[in-house]
């Protein structure tokens, strides 16, 4: 499940700078060139919001390397969520967009946070609907643990150890209009 | 979007602010989108029960409603007048406390009286959707209307939309006058004065019983249909009549602007309100309207029925 992301009261410690983000992605994007010959055939799905903004430079850190663009996508997953009714607040649904077909694509699912593993979940049975890519694999910038379901990332900006009662902050430019930066929040 | 849906219940679009109405037309560009994959179901209300209950016969509400409740994963029951048991003296409160008691999520209800979905809505936990009210509301219907203007045209706000027709007896009518005005369009209601009371202009829209007037500058034409099953003879001045002042003949279709859009709820009287030829022209967007009722409708039962009780 996605954390709320509120600004709390408690101590937060700077995790990430915009640069630390810069240099996580651009490996990312790398790692991605490396393990995936056929670029053409890659398409980077951004979870909303700050998925899809992710995903946005990846795809141009790919072309700065391979002068490839890479197609990306909108896959959202608020109307494929396993617990619609047991929330007080219902998602917001947005419109997905994907390239098709997904037939014989890498379908590369982009997240800023993975935390239970349930939204990435919910994006895989949303991404089957649209078709049946060759193979979907999962990027994200933080990791931080305690999955609920056999999830696991192909791609990870960084490794950041939480407890459950910690808040991942992510903020980026285009999506929050305050500077890049990923705190941690005590509670 | 900042707004957030709090209702559990949409009975008409009267008491919706600007920003729930725009909310649920944001939403419903997410459904439309699912009608266009491959598989085109979503698990979004798995395990929620619907129930179609339509004491005023229907088929395309109902069957757009149905459609939409099925893309959504919710299992579905159809119930009419004549196969509950309203016809052999149940009241309309105890049939649907059974309803309840069978643990329905969500009772689309269409009903000849105005005032019965609301009397059902403070009486059950489950989510109650109007599905027309007698001569009252009918907000589904005109949620799907602004959709696809909205759609169409890019924005609301601004546009010179005509209602004509029975607007008297209309809860299409009604529900768009609600809607256009609150999105900021300037509405203006044709037809003959035995069908328009005056008491409209209250509302804040204008009134002519001149059609070749209203037809140059309108953006939307919304037509309504002529409703004979409803008609009493004193309202109205006889088919030929009406055809010759109010109906959207081809002539007629001529004074429109090139970009008019032309609306109707169907089932469309072909030759009465509108010639074929413009219902199956360029300006109609008569189909688009089926295919929006349907994301409208997904929209509306995920908001209604996803939020917890």
């Amino acid at each position: 499940m996605k954390q709320a992301r509120q600004k709390t009261s408690g101590a937060a410690v700077l995790t990430m700078d915009a640069a630390a983000i810069d240099r996580a992605l651009r490996r990312i994007a790398h790692e991605i060139v490396e393990r995936n010959p056929q670029l053409t055939h890659v398409v980077l799905a951004g979870i909303p919001s700050r998925g899809v903004e992710i995903a946005q430079r990846i795809a141009s850190f790919i072309h700065e390397i391979e002068n490839v663009d890479v197609e990306t996508g909108v896959i959202d997953v608020a109307m494929h969520r396993d617990d619609v009714g047991t929330r007080s607040e219902l998602p917001i649904v947005r419109e997905s967009r994907l390239p098709l077909p997904l037939e014989k694509r890498t379908v590369i699912v982009v997240d800023d946070v993975l935390y239970t593993g349930r939204t990435v979940r919910a994006a895989m049975d949303a991404i089957s609907s649209f078709g049946r890519p060759a193979r979907i694999q999962l990027a994200v910038l933080i990791d931080r643990g305690h999955r609920e379901l056999p999830i696991r990332p192909d791609y990870v900006g960084k490794n950041l150890p939480t407890s459950g009662s910690e808040k991942v902050q992510v903020q980026l430019q285009e999506t929050d209009h305050e500077p890049d930066e990923v705190r941690l929040e005590k509670q | 979007m900042s707004t957030r849906w709090t209702r559990k219940d949409l009975l008409g679009l009267r008491e919706l602010s600007a920003d729930e109405i725009n909310f649920i037309l944001e939403t419903a560009d997410a459904f439309k989108q699912v009608g266009t994959r491959e598989i085109k179901k979503v698990p979004a209300l798995r395990g929620k029960t619907l129930v179609n209950f339509f004491v005023e016969p229907s088929t395309r509400t109902r069957t757009s409603f149905e459609l939409a409740a099925l893309r959504l994963s919710a299992d579905v029951i159809n119930l009419s007048a004549s196969s509950s048991s309203l016809t052999k003296g149940e009241t309309l409160k105890d049939t649907a406390r059974n309803l309840e008691a069978l643990h329905a999520d969500i009772l689309v209800l269409r009903h000849s009286s105005a005032g019965a979905p609301q009397f059902l809505a403070n009486r059950l936990k489950a989510s109650v959707i109007n599905a027309g009210d007698g001569a009252h509301e009918h907000p589904t219907q005109a949620l799907l209307d602004l959709y696809t203007i909205r759609e169409k045209r890019g924005n609301i706000a601004g546009l010179s939309v005509a209602i004509l027709g029975d607007i008297l007896f209309s809860r299409v009518a009604r529900s768009n006058i609600f809607g256009l005005l609150k999105l900021g369009a300037h509405v203006t209601l044709v037809g003959p004065s035995t069908l328009i009371p005056r008491e409209f202009e209250k509302l804040g829209v204008q009134v002519s019983h001149k059609i070749d007037e209203v037809l140059p500058n309108a953006d939307v034409v919304n037509l309504l249909r002529i409703q004979h099953e409803r008609q009493r003879r004193e309202y109205f001045p006889g088919i030929g009549e009406y055809i010759r002042l109010f109906g959207l003949t081809k002539e007629r279709a001529k004074l429109l602007k090139p970009d008019c859009l032309i609306m109707h709820p169907g089932p469309i009287n072909r030759g009465v309100e509108i010639d074929s030829v413009v219902a199956d022209g360029l300006h109609s967007v008569i189909l688009d309207q089926v295919t929006n009722g349907l994301a409208v409708r997904m929209a509306v039962l995920y908001l209604c029925g996803g939020i917890s009780a």
